[in-house]
C-alpha cells in the first residue's frame, strides 16, 4: 500500500491532458488536409509523404492513439486514484507510460509517413512499434490495476471496470491481430492469410472501436458525469447489467464489416444478430447517462463543460443506433465502401469521443491548477463550433454515401449499369467541399480550446490533492456507506 | 437478488474482475472467430491460385506502402451491379496467398480485384504518374516517384523465406533467382506487373466449396 505518498500524482494527468490536446490539433489538421486533397488532388506536390495513402493512416492513428489514448490515460489515472483513495501505484512506471506513449506516437507517425505499414486498419504500425505498444500497454495495466489493488475502500467503482476492460481487451486484440513474421525492421508478413486475415483484422478493428472508443470513454462518462453534475448515477444496477452485456456482445460484431465478402455466411449473420443485440446495452448506458443529468439541467445554461458531456451522449446514442442499422445486410449493401461509413465514424469520433473528452478536460484543467478557466466565453464559442462542425460533417457524408451507394448499384431496364464510376465520383465534389468546411470549423474550435487551456495553466503549478482521510462515510468498516458514496458520485468531493 | 450479491463479490475483487472481463470478452472470439478462420473453405486455394513471384510480390508490397488499399477495395461483392462493373465476384480461394489481405473498406476509387488486363501497361504507367492526363476528373494522387526509384533487391530473399516459413510453396530455385528477376526494374514496373495479374487467380469452377453461401451472382 502506497501510504508513504500522501498526494495524488496529478502532474502526470496534467501532462497527458496537454499531450492529448496537442495530438488532437495535429491529427485533426492532418484530417482537414487530406479532405482538401480529395478536392485538389495535386496539393501533395508529388511528395510521397504528403500523399493521401500515407496521411490517412496518420490521421486515424493520431486521433485514436494520440488524442484518444492519451485522454483515456489521463482521465483513467485521475479517476482511479480518487475512486481508490490512493495515489497511483508505481508512479515511475506511470511516467514511463506517459512519455513512452508520446514518443511512440511521434516515431510511429513518422514511420507511417515513410510508408512503413502493415495496411491493417488502425493497426498499421509495423512490428517494432507493435512490440513497444504491448510493453507500454502492459505497464499501463500494471499502474492501473496496481492502484486498484492497493485501494483503501472495498468496492471497485463502475468507471474502473470500463477502463479495466479497455486495458485487458485491447491487449488481447492487439497481440492476436498483429502476429507476424518480420522480414526487416520495416516490413513483416501477417501470420494470417486472405479471408482468415480479414476476419481477425475486423475482430480487432471493430473491437478497438468497441473497447477503446466506446468502452474506454464510457469509463470517462461514468466518473466525470456524476462528479460534474453533482448527481448520482441514475441506476447503478443498470450500469452493472449494461457493462456485462456490452463486454459479452461487442466482440461478436466484427464480421459485419465483411458483408457480401468471401467469409462464411454464418459468420456474417451471427455478426448482424449480435450487432442488433448491442443496441440494448448501448442505449441503456445512454439512458443512464441522460437520467443522471436530469435534475441538473439548469447547469447547462452556464456550464460549457457539462454541455459538451450531455451533447456527447446524444451523439453516442445516434452513433450506436446507426451502427447496428448499418450492420443489417440490406442497409450495408448500400453503405459499405461509401462515405456513409466515414460519416458514421465521425459521428462517433467527433460527436461522442471528442465532445466528451472536451467536456471532461474543461472540467479537469481548472481543477488541476486551482484556477478559473481563462475564458468561459471562448469555451461556449467552442461548443457551437464543435456542434456545427459535427452536424455539417455527418450530414454531408451521409448524403454523399447514400448517393454513392445507390448510384453504384443502379442498373437500367436493360440491365446495363446506369452510371460510370468516375461520373459518380465527380458528383461528390460539393459534398467533399462541405466536409472540408466542417472539418475546418471543428478544428478551429479545438484550437480555441488549446489556447484557452494554455492561458489557464500558464505559470501555474499543479494543485497537490490528497486522498480523503478515512472517515465513517468512506472507511472500510462502513461498507454500505462506501457503496452509497460511490454511487451518488461524491467520492473525492473533498478535493 | 442472489445474482447481485454474487456480483458484489466481483465488485470487490480486482483479480476476479480481470478474469471476468477476460473470460466474457473471449467467448465471442473462441466460438465465432476461431472456428471461422479454421474453416477449410477459407484456406483452400482456388484452382488458379499460385504464390506471387518475386516481381509481383514486390509490386504488391509497393501497393501496400503507398496505401492504395486506403481508397481501392479488392473485394467484388456478389451483386449484379458489381459483377457487371468489375467482373466475377471474389472468392476465398483466391486470397490464400495474400498476407495481409487487401480487401479495403472504402472505395474512393473503383475496386481493383479484376483490374488485370483491362488497360495496357502504358496506360497504367501514364495514369500512375499523372492520373488526370488520362482521366481528367480523377482525384487520385500521382505517384511520379515510382518511375524514378529502382526496385529494392536486397530484401526479396528474406521476404520469400518468411513466406516459405508461413507455408507458401516456394522452391529454393525461386529464392535464388529472385534478386536477378528484379534487376534493372523501377518500382512502377513491379507495381504494374502486380496490377496486371490481379484477378488471374479466379477459377470459373470454384473448388472452394463456398459458392453456395453466395447469392445474386452470375
Amino acid at each position: 500500500m502506497a501510504t508513504g505518498q500522501k498526494y495524488y500524482y496529478d502532474e502526470i494527468v496534467r501532462q497527458l491532458v496537454l499531450f492529448s490536446v496537442f495530438w488532437a490539433v495535429v491529427a485533426m489538421a492532418v484530417g482537414v488536409y487530406i479532405s482538401a486533397e480529395l478536392i485538389w488532388p495535386t496539393i501533395d506536390f508529388g511528395q510521397p509523404w504528403l500523399s493521401f495513402g500515407r496521411l490517412r493512416p496518420l490521421h486515424t492513428n493520431g486521433i485514436i492513439f494520440g488524442f484518444g489514448v492519451s485522454a483515456l490515460m489521463a482521465t483513467g489515472f485521475y479517476s482511479v486514484q480518487r475512486t481508490s483513495h490512493v495515489p497511483l501505484f508505481a508512479p515511475r512506471l506511470a511516467w514511463f507510460v506517459c512519455y513512452g506513449w508520446q514518443l511512440l506516437i511521434l516515431l510511429g507517425g513518422l514511420s507511417l509517413l515513410a510508408g512503413w505499414t502493415s495496411s491493417k486498419e488502425y493497426a498499421e504500425l509495423e512490428w517494432p512499434f507493435d512490440i513497444a505498444i504491448a510493453i507500454l500497454w502492459v505497464s499501463f495495466g500494471i499502474v492501473f490495476f496496481g492502484t486498484i489493488a492497493t485501494r483503501t475502500i472495498k468496492p471497485i467503482y463502475i468507471s474502473n471496470w470500463f477502463y479495466g476492460a479497455l486495458i485487458i481487451v485491447i491487449a488481447m486484440l492487439h497481440i492476436v491481430n498483429n502476429l507476424a513474421i518480420p522480414v526487416s525492421l520495416t516490413k513483416s508478413y501477417s501470420i494470417y492469410a486472405g479471408a482468415q486475415d480479414a476476419i481477425v483484422q475486423w475482430w480487432y478493428g471493430h473491437n478497438a472501436v468497441g473497447f477503446l472508443l466506446t468502452g474506454g470513454f464510457l469509463g470517462m462518462m461514468y466518473y466525470f458525469l456524476p462528479k460534474h453534475s453533482g448527481r448520482p448515477i441514475w441506476s447503478y444496477k443498470l450500469s452493472v447489467v449494461a457493462f456485462w452485456a456490452f463486454t459479452y456482445s461487442y466482440i461478436w460484431a466484427g464480421p459485419h464489416h465483411l458483408h457480401y465478402s468471401a467469409i462464411p455466411e454464418w459468420v456474417q449473420s451471427l455478426a448482424v444478430v449480435m450487432s442488433l443485440i448491442l443496441l440494448a446495452p448501448s442505449w441503456a448506458t445512454m439512458v443512464n447517462g441522460v437520467m443522471t443529468v436530469s435534475g441538473a439541467w439548469q447547469k447547462l445554461k452556464t456550464d460549457p463543460a457539462l454541455k459538451f458531456i450531455v451533447l456527447s451522449l446524444a451523439f453516442y446514442g445516434l452513433a450506436t443506433f446507426e451502427g447496428p442499422m448499418m450492420s443489417i445486410r440490406a442497409v450495408n449493401v448500400v453503405s459499405h465502401f461509401t462515405d456513409w461509413t466515414i460519416g458514421h465514424v465521425h459521428s462517433g469520433a467527433l460527436g461522442w469521443n471528442a465532445m466528451i473528452t472536451y467536456g471532461t478536460f474543461y472540467f479537469l484543467m481548472p481543477r488541476l491548477v486551482g484556477a478559473e478557466l481563462y475564458s468561459v466565453r471562448l469555451a461556449n464559442i467552442h461548443f457551437w463550433l464543435a456542434l456545427g462542425g459535427t452536424m455539417l460533417y455527418i450530414i454531408s457524408m451521409w448524403a454523399a454515401g447514400v448517393s454513392q451507394g445507390l448510384l453504384w448499384l443502379s442498373v437500367d431496364e436493360t440491365g446495363e449499369l446506369s452510371y460510370s464510376f468516375s461520373d459518380i465520383m465527380a458528383s461528390m465534389a460539393p459534398y467533399y467541399a462541405l466536409r472540408l468546411v466542417a472539418g475546418l470549423v471543428f478544428l478551429l474550435g479545438t484550437m480555441l480550446m488549446a489556447y484557452n487551456f494554455y492561458m489557464t495553466v500558464r505559470g501555474r503549478a499543479t494543485v497537490k490533492m490528497q486522498p480523503p482521510a478515512v472517515d465513517p462515510v468512506y472507511g472500510m468498516t462502513s461498507e454500505d456507506a462506501t457503496v452509497g458514496a460511490l454511487r451518488v458520485g461524491t467520492l473525492g468531493a473533498s478535493t | 437478488m442472489s445474482g447481485m450479491s454474487l456480483h458484489k463479490k466481483l465488485e470487490e475483487n480486482a483479480g476476479l474482475l480481470i478474469f471476468g472481463i477476460l473470460f466474457v470478452s473471449a467467448i465471442g472470439g473462441l466460438v465465432q472467430v476461431l472456428p471461422a478462420i479454421l474453416q477449410d473453405s477459407l484456406n483452400t486455394a482456388s484452382a488458379n491460385a499460385r504464390v506471387y513471384n518475386a516481381v509481383e510480390l514486390t509490386g504488391r508490397d509497393i501497393y501496400i506502402r503507398e496505401g492504395c488499399s486506403v481508397c481501392h477495395s479488392q473485394q467484388v461483392r456478389p451483386l449484379i451491379a458489381e459483377v457487371e462493373r468489375y467482373g466475377p465476384y471474389s472468392q476465398a480461394g483466391e486470397f490464400v496467398y495474400d498476407r495481409p489481405f487487401l480487401w479495403g473498406s472504402k472505395r474512393t476509387g473503383p475496386d481493383l480485384h479484376r483490374i488485370g488486363g483491362k488497360y495496357s501497361d502504358d496506360w497504367h504507367r501514364i495514369h500512375l504518374i499523372d492520373p488526370r492526363s488520362v482521366v481528367p476528373r480523377s482525384i487520385m494522387p500521382g505517384y511520379p516517384w515510382l518511375a524514378e526509384r529502382d526496385v529494392k533487391t536486397s530484401d526479396i530473399q528474406a521476404k520469400l523465406r518468411a513466406l516459405q516459413l508461413l507455408g507458401h510453396p516456394y522452391e529454393q530455385a525461386d529464392i535464388d533467382a529472385a534478386p536477378g528477376q528484379l534487376e534493372g526494374m523501377k518500382e512502377i514496373d513491379a507495381l504494374i506487373v502486380y496490377l496486371q495479374m490481379l484477378g488471374s487467380f479466379h477459377a470459373e469452377d470454384s473448388a472452394d466449396g463456398h459458392s453456395e453461401n453466395q447469392s445474386g451472382a452470375h
